[in-house]
Order: C-alpha cells, then structure tokens, then sequence
C-alpha cells in the first residue's frame, strides 16, 4: 500500500515536473525543425516536413552572417573576461582571506557593495567613452570582469578558507612567498572551485543581454542575445526561424550543463550557503 | 646569513629581531599587490561610474557636456504618473518573484532530498531553465501566452477555462511576467535548498524518529528553522535581482500594454534611448537607493536572525 502511494507520488512529480519544465523546451525544439506554415500554429504536431538544414541556412545567413559574427563576439567576451575572472578574483579573495585588517575590513565591503550596487549603465557608457573603450570588445570584456568580480570572490574567498594555513606556512618555510605560493600551492588546490566559477560565469556572461545592448551596440559588435532579440521583430511571423536561432544560441550552454551538471550544482551550493 | 647576524645582538634584541623577521616573512607571504588587478577593474569600471552618477543625476546630460540643473530630473522623474507606476510595479514585481522562489524552493528542496528515485533526473529538469538565456525564455513563454494560438490557454480550454491576453491585458501583464521569472529561477533556489537542507545533520532527524515524530513534525521543526541560512540566500538573491529586473519584462512586454509592466529597470533604458541621459542617470540613483534602503537592513536584519537560529 505504501509502496504503491509511493510510486504514484512519485509520477505525479514527475509527470508535473515535465509538464511545468519541459514543455516550453520541446516546443523550441519542435517548432525549429518545422516548415513556415506549420510553425504559425506552434503546437506539438509532428512535422509534416522537415526543414532542417534550411531553416539553419536561413538563420545563418539572416542580416548579412550577424549570427556568426555575434558568435564569435560572444565568445571572445566569455573567454577573455571569464578567464580575467578567475585570476583576478581568485587571487584577490586569496589575500582577502588570510590577510585580515583595515584592507581587508575594505575589500570585504567592497564585495558586498558589488553584490547590492545596480551598476550605473549610462556613466560606464560615459566613462568606457573617455578610456576609449566604448563599443569595442575590451570595454565590453572589462565590463564584464568589474560586474561579475563581487560573486566569484565570494565563492573562492569561501573555499580559500577551507584550504588550512600550516600549508602556507610549510611553503615559506621552503621559500615561496607572495605570488610564487599562490600559483604554485594555492591556486591549484582551488580547482573544485574555480571550475564552478568558469561554468556559472561563463553561462552568466554569454547570456547577458542588458550590458551588451547597453555597452555594444553595432552589428559589428552584436553578441548572439542582441541578435536573438532584434530577430524577434524581424522573425514576427517566421517563428521556425525565430526559434532555430534560440536553439542554436542554446547549445553552448546546454552542452556546459550535460558535461558539468553535478560540478555546477555542487560547487555552487558550496558558496552559496555560505553567502 | 641572517641567524649570523641576529647572534652578534644580545639576548633580548634577538629574539625581537627573530620575531620581527617572522613577522614581515609573514606579511610578505601576503602582498597587497594580489589585490591590484581586481581593485583596479573594479574601480575604475564600477566605483568610477557610480559615484559620477550621483553627479549626472543633477545635470542635463548629453555625453559629452552636462549642464547642472540641480533636482529637477528627480522631481521629474517623481512626477510623472507613468513613473510612480514604475515604482510601485517593481516592488510587486521583487516581493512577488521572492516570495514564490522562497515557497517553491523550499518545498522542491525538501521534495528533492526526499528518497525518491527520479532525484536526480527531476534535480536537473528544474535547474535546467537557469542555463537559458532570459532573452530566450521570454521569446519562448510570449509565445506559448498568446491569446489565440497560444499553449496555456489551449490547455486551459480543455478544463473549461476562458483564458485571456496574459500579457495583452494591463491587469495580468506583469504578474505574468513574474511566473515566467519564478519559473526561470526557482532552479537556483532549489538548489540552494537541496544544499542547506543536506548540511542539516542526520542526528535530528533520528531525535524526532525516537521521539515519535511525523513528517510534519520534522519538516516543522528540524527542516524549517535548520535552513534558514538558505532562506535567507535566497531572499537576498532573488530579491535583489526582483528590483533590478530588466531582460525578461522588456522582451515579453516592453513595458506595456501602456506603462502598466514598466519597473524602473526599463524606464531607465527608455529615457537613456529617448537620449535623456541624466534623466535615465537619476533612475539609476534612485534604484540604487532603493536597493540599499531594502538590502542593508534586511541584510542586517536577516543576519542577526541567522545567529539565533
């Protein structure tokens, strides 16, 4: 009797959880691979013809290649900033952790303000336009960088914590000190960490949307969500079109997850509870 | 060299000496200088820009010269009915989407670290909608909320309910828009959940066991007070995210139908594409201040709560 209340809860929870989480999904998926005409209804009917290959094409080729160029804009960005990232944060949350006083009592506060603070958009366009930044890919990876800093400091300040200081101590007594004992002895015991850091700062930055539309405008510089969004108006009643371009956009994240799902999670949960 | 040099010095100078080599080998071990790199992005990308939006706010502003006009973009921005909408619409909007990512997220995570045997698959069914870009997400539910054609009126046709413009009708446009966020996040804080109901030692649990205890109990008692930490994570998280939300109400609704969707989020980048640089300037001063004056406190507030339980 249990075992069987237990199985139906069981479907009932799954069934839901299809339904509420997976469905949107299916019909992405559904609608991409269907003619123009049998796409307007956006329902789960099988399709009837399967236009694949042109449905891509026509992706592709939309607005003169902007996808392929926004794709490879994207990801400069994700890779140059995410990388900054994880050398920047990692060393600064080293000393944060195990150098305390007034600095410290500084930096801690400035993290903090970083997590709270809405970034003032229009003064950064201003201020990226003095450095000579404006619109262009270092500007935008800088950015970046600065936005993102608070979170991935919060997390490796977490683990750096965890990590015991006779370690420390051991490799000065064999004469690394500063910057020697923490790429040679530190940064590579942080690895658990630093891999959650790339994954959930690289889907974070190769999704963002409002810094690019703010920080890089141009077709020249589009970046693929500044591109799926202006497709929207253009794609109206093309909607197989409008959703190839979301799937296409949503493989690279999809395949992060498939490969690091139980990493991301974990590594996650291990600074955020922590927060 | 230097044990050689200390042994010329008398007793009490040496072992000072010993312990101020000691102590600068210990600074040393940790320069300052590993602070750099991050202090200066940081500054000069985010501190800069923030504190001369304080300046800006006050002025008409067009990039590249800026003439001082003291309140008047706040008295502006404070008078326009369209904007005291915005206000108001933000706050619903975070308490809303907070309160939903609390309730859901508790009971997902006590669901998910219950002995189910779909653990794992369910796990990443609902953490799955965070890796998709919000621009995405809004495009796909537009679609599945449209009056006619759309799924969940379809669906809600079967079961004999008049679906409407979810998103065409002033009334509904942005509670819809928080379903979709709630949607899009509550796989986060789930998982924070699933993380601090899992560091809830098993100790507890079996002291209910003993003492005869349902799962009501256990979840009363050991599950809620024992995950407060997450709770307040998650607050704070989607909180803050609530009021600062942009992405997903400008590619569902723009902020329409008329001004009824619109947070201060997308009337900032309204009045930055409208050119009104220092007008769009003092939203973001505004918004900063409400964020601090809901943060801080609750951050305080929360925290304290934290040591009791």
């Amino acid at each position: 009797m249990t075992a069987l209340r237990r199985l139906s809860a069981e479907a009932v929870a799954l069934v839901l959880a299809t339904v509420i989480f997976l469905v949107p999904f299916a019909l992405m998926l559904l609608t991409a691979v269907k003619d123009q005409t049998q796409a307007v209804d956006l329902d789960f009917a099988w399709p009837t013809s399967w236009p694949v290959v042109e449905n891509f094409m026509a992706v592709i080729e939309a607005r003169d290649y902007v996808l392929l160029r926004a794709y490879v804009n994207s990801t400069i960005i994700t890779v140059a900033a995410v990388t900054l990232l994880v050398v920047f944060a990692s060393m600064a949350a080293f000393v944060l952790q195990r150098r305390p006083g007034k600095v410290a009592r500084l930096a801690d506060f400035l993290v903090l303000s970083g997590l709270i603070i809405p970034p003032a958009v229009v003064p950064t366009i201003w201020l990226l336009q003095a450095l000579g930044l404006f619109k262009t890919l270092p500007g935008m990876i800088l950015a970046e960088v600065a936005f993102h800093l608070s979170f991935a400091m919060l997390l490796f300040r977490a683990f750096v914590a965890a990590i015991p200081r006779e370690l420390d101590e051991a490799a000065q007594i064999d004469g690394c000190t500063g910057f020697r004992l923490f790429f040679r002895v530190i940064f590579p015991l942080l690895r658990p960490v630093t891999i959650t850091v790339v994954l959930v700062s690289s889907v974070n930055i190769f999704n963002d949307f409002v810094n690019p539309l703010y920080l890089l405008p141009g077709d020249e510089n589009a970046t693929v969500q500044v591109t799926l969004y202006n497709f929207q108006s253009q794609y109206n009643t093309q909607w197989n079109l409008l959703f190839m371009d979301i799937v296409l956009i949503t493989i690279p994240p999809l395949l992060l997850f498939v490969f690091f799902n139980r990493k991301i999670v974990a590594g996650m949960t291990a600074g955020a509870i922590k927060g | 060299m230097v044990t050689e040099q200390a042994g010329l010095r008398t007793e009490p100078g040496r072992a000072g000496a010993r312990r101020h080599a000691r102590r600068a080998r210990y600074r040393s071990a940790y320069p300052f200088t590993l602070y750099l790199p991050a202090a200066v992005v940081f500054l000069v990308i985010f501190l800069v820009p923030t504190a001369m939006a304080f300046y800006f706010a006050l002025t008409r502003w067009t990039l590249f010269d800026s003439t001082f006009v003291g309140l008047d973009n706040f008295r502006d921005f404070l008078a326009e009915q369209n904007l005291r909408i915005g206000f108001a619409n933000t706050i619903v909007y975070a308490v809303v989407t907070s309160g939903l990512k609390v309730v859901l997220g508790l009971l997902l995570g006590v669901l998910l670290t219950s002995r189910l045997r779909l653990r794992g698959f369910l796990r990443s069914v609902v953490f799955f909608p965070t890796l998709v870009s919000t621009v995405a997400v809004g495009i796909t539910f537009s679609m599945l909320l449209k009056p006619q054609t759309g799924l969940v009126n379809q669906a809600l046709a079967l079961v004999g309910v008049d679906g409407r413009d979810w998103l065409g009708d002033a009334t509904t446009a942005l509670l819809s828009v928080a379903l979709v966020d709630v949607w899009k996040g509550v796989g986060l804080a789930t998982v924070i959940y699933i993380a601090g109901i899992m560091s809830i030692p098993q100790e507890y649990h079996q002291a209910v066991a003993v003492d005869g205890g349902g799962a009501w109990h256990r979840f009363r008692h050991i599950t809620l007070p024992l995950s407060w930490p997450a709770t307040y994570s998650v607050i704070i998280l989607s909180f803050i995210g609530g009021l600062r939300s942009f992405d997903l109400i400008w590619t569902m609704t723009r902020g329409g139908p008329g001004f009824t969707s619109d947070t201060i989020a997308s009337i900032i980048y309204k009045q930055y594409q409208a050119g009104f640089f220092g007008l769009s300037t003092a939203g973001n001063v505004l918004l900063f201040l409400i964020v601090t004056a809901i943060a801080v406190p609750l951050n305080h507030y929360l925290g304290k709560r934290q040591v009791a339980a």
